[in-house]
């Protein structure tokens, strides 16, 4: 089995978040960059079906070279081979549509791309690269298993969740559940020193126009002191009578 | 152009957010000087969604349409939008329309935007304002593709009442055999469900241990709340992942959210930010909760949630 895992290089989520004077870029500056969460839980899943079913694990992202140092950490864990697509991630489309081609052209049985990245939230690459080659698509998908061609896939739906069966090729969007937060590897010496040697292929697409553009980001207005109460009582009152919520 | 809205329904029934997202799309229709259509695919009669703004309301009528399945809602919604000529379509922020919304984008051709927070601030080139950095800050973008998919988050802009009566079509679309197949649904039927609650109660490690959320259910239930749980809770096994809120669990954006022994990480505080009133009770007036907090109780959950179930009943019946 070949498994594609779509990595988003992204601040860790302890980053306070920052813009540039103009209020039109993020502010790096500072600003420690891990593997996008609910991606680290789909790789290390992938990881699991390298070690028990046997795959190749290759991992994917779109971005500058500035993003190699979190797909070497991708390498350090155990993905065998990593691809960056040389260009600036704009909207979700352009990076599902810079994603496709490696997709097809890698011949890949399962691709796993984390449910939405914690930074721009789209939640919309795993989708939109499904669509464009032609992949069955589980999203929120928190379990998978592999029998031959056959997925059996676990979804959250909204107050639940739902069993899925479907044949590869196909691509999740992951989350947590996928492996439990305690299965997530931190990565070794021996690990550090093999990634240096793997393959980081670079590759360069034709970049399709993105079809959305963020012309300013804005931070929450400041927000007014707590107000504390000594008892129940006190809190019933403000709710009902100031916040009129109950 | 008319504006066409994914009016989903539960088992018959149009949910708050359903009708938000239908009087969202028709505060867009006025402005845009155009009509907006909703589209239904399940048995439930559109026929009261007139009152929340719809124009019209279109019956995707196939049967594969019966129960969800993302590929031929996609398909389903995008043939109805060709055939409407729609500019703008509208999902909610439901578990489903995000699994659905790509996919119709990539049919359509069309920009998709989620998250959004608020009426578009420009109409030419359509521009939005949406939540990015899970709820740490907001982003104004704009479309420039023909057709734009919109994502609304919920509670973000409201239920209004109209006094349309909605002319009801029905269209036919041709689907073909959706890729996966649900082979079991395991739902919970009398819980609240944090995607809809307008009430949250949360608890985390204060509680010392899974034994102790009796009276966090308690006051969940005396509130008609959802309840939640922070991510240290989830990971130790005391609750289950379903009800983990912050920046890799849920976002809750709840009208009322009470924080009960969370001492408010900022992964946490991103996830529930959107909450319109907060409520913490903590023993340590130093956690950082206080700080994100509308009304605060500095005390022993232990010695202040019983009090609060007991004073909420009295309340209620008095005020019932």
């Amino acid at each position: 089995m070949k498994i594609l895992v779509c990595i988003s290089h992204v601040p860790d989520t302890t980053s306070k978040i920052n813009f540039n004077a103009d209020q039109t870029e993020f502010d790096t500056s500072g600003v420690q960059y891990v593997i996008n969460p609910n991606d680290e839980f789909g790789l290390t899943r992938a990881l699991w079906f390298k070690e028990k079913q046997g795959a190749t694990v290759h991992v994917a992202n779109v971005g500058g070279s500035e993003t190699e140092p979190t797909l070497r950490k991708a390498l350090a864990i155990g993905a065998d081979e990593a691809i960056r697509v040389d260009q600036t991630a704009t909207d979700g489309y352009t990076v599902a549509q810079a994603l496709a081609p490696i997709v097809k052209e890698g011949q890949y049985d399962l691709v796993i791309a984390g449910r939405e990245s914690i930074d721009y939230n789209g939640g919309m690459v795993p989708g939109m690269l499904a669509k464009l080659c032609g992949f069955s698509f589980v999203n929120t998908c928190i379990g998978l298993e592999i029998d031959g061609n056959t997925a059996t896939a676990v979804r959250e739906i909204d107050g639940g969740k739902e069993t899925l069966k479907t044949e590869l090729p196909l691509i999740i969007g992951g989350q947590k559940g996928l492996v439990e937060e305690s299965d997530l590897r931190i990565p070794n010496m021996r690990g550090i020193m093999q990634a240096r040697t793997k393959p980081l292929h670079v590759k360069t697409e034709q970049s399709a126009a993105a079809k959305s553009q963020t012309l300013r980001y804005e931070k929450p207005a400041p927000k007014q002191a707590v107000t504390l109460v000594d008892n129940a009582e006190q809190l019933i009152n403000l709710l009902h009578n100031e916040a009129k919520v109950i | 152009m008319p504006i066409l809205v994914y009016a989903e329904s539960d088992q018959g029934i149009y949910k708050k957010s359903t009708q938000e997202l239908i009087s969202f799309g028709r505060a867009m229709a006025d402005q845009m000087n155009t009509e907006v259509i909703a589209a239904v695919t399940q048995d439930a009669s559109g026929a009261e969604l007139g009152q929340y703004g719809a124009h019209k309301v279109l019956q995707l009528e196939h049967q594969a349409l019966s129960d969800f399945k993302a590929e031929n809602v996609a398909e389903a919604l995008s043939q109805a939008a060709r055939a409407v000529q729609a500019s703008v379509i509208i999902v909610s922020s439901s578990a489903n329309s995000k699994y659905m919304a790509p996919l119709l984008a990539v049919d359509l051709e069309a920009g998709y935007v989620p998250n959004i927070v608020g009426l578009p601030t420009s109409y030419t080139p359509l521009t939005v304002p949406h939540n990015v950095f899970t709820n740490k800050a907001s982003a104004h973008t704009a479309l420039n593709s023909d057709i734009s998919v919109l994502g609304l988050s919920k509670n973000a802009y409201g239920v209004h009442h109209y006094e349309t009566s909605a002319e009801i079509t029905t269209h036919n679309p041709e689907l073909s055999a959706s890729t996966v197949e649900v082979t079991s649904t395991d739902k919970a039927s009398n819980k609240v469900m944090i995607a809809d609650a307008e009430v949250v109660v949360s608890a985390g490690r204060g509680l010392k241990g899974p034994e102790n959320w009796g009276m966090i259910e308690e006051l969940a239930e005396v509130m008609g709340a959802a309840t939640a749980c922070s991510k240290p809770v989830s990971d130790l096994g005391w609750r289950p992942h379903s009800e983990h809120v912050g920046q890799t669990g849920k976002p809750v954006a709840a009208n009322l959210y009470i924080a009960i022994g969370i001492s408010g990480a900022i992964q946490h505080l991103a996830g529930i930010n959107s909450s319109k009133v907060k409520v913490v009770i903590n023993t340590d007036p130093e956690a950082p909760f206080f700080k994100a907090a509308d009304y605060g109780i500095v005390g022993d959950a232990f010695e202040v949630v019983p009090d609060l179930i007991q004073k909420l009943k009295e309340f209620q019946a008095q005020n019932a």
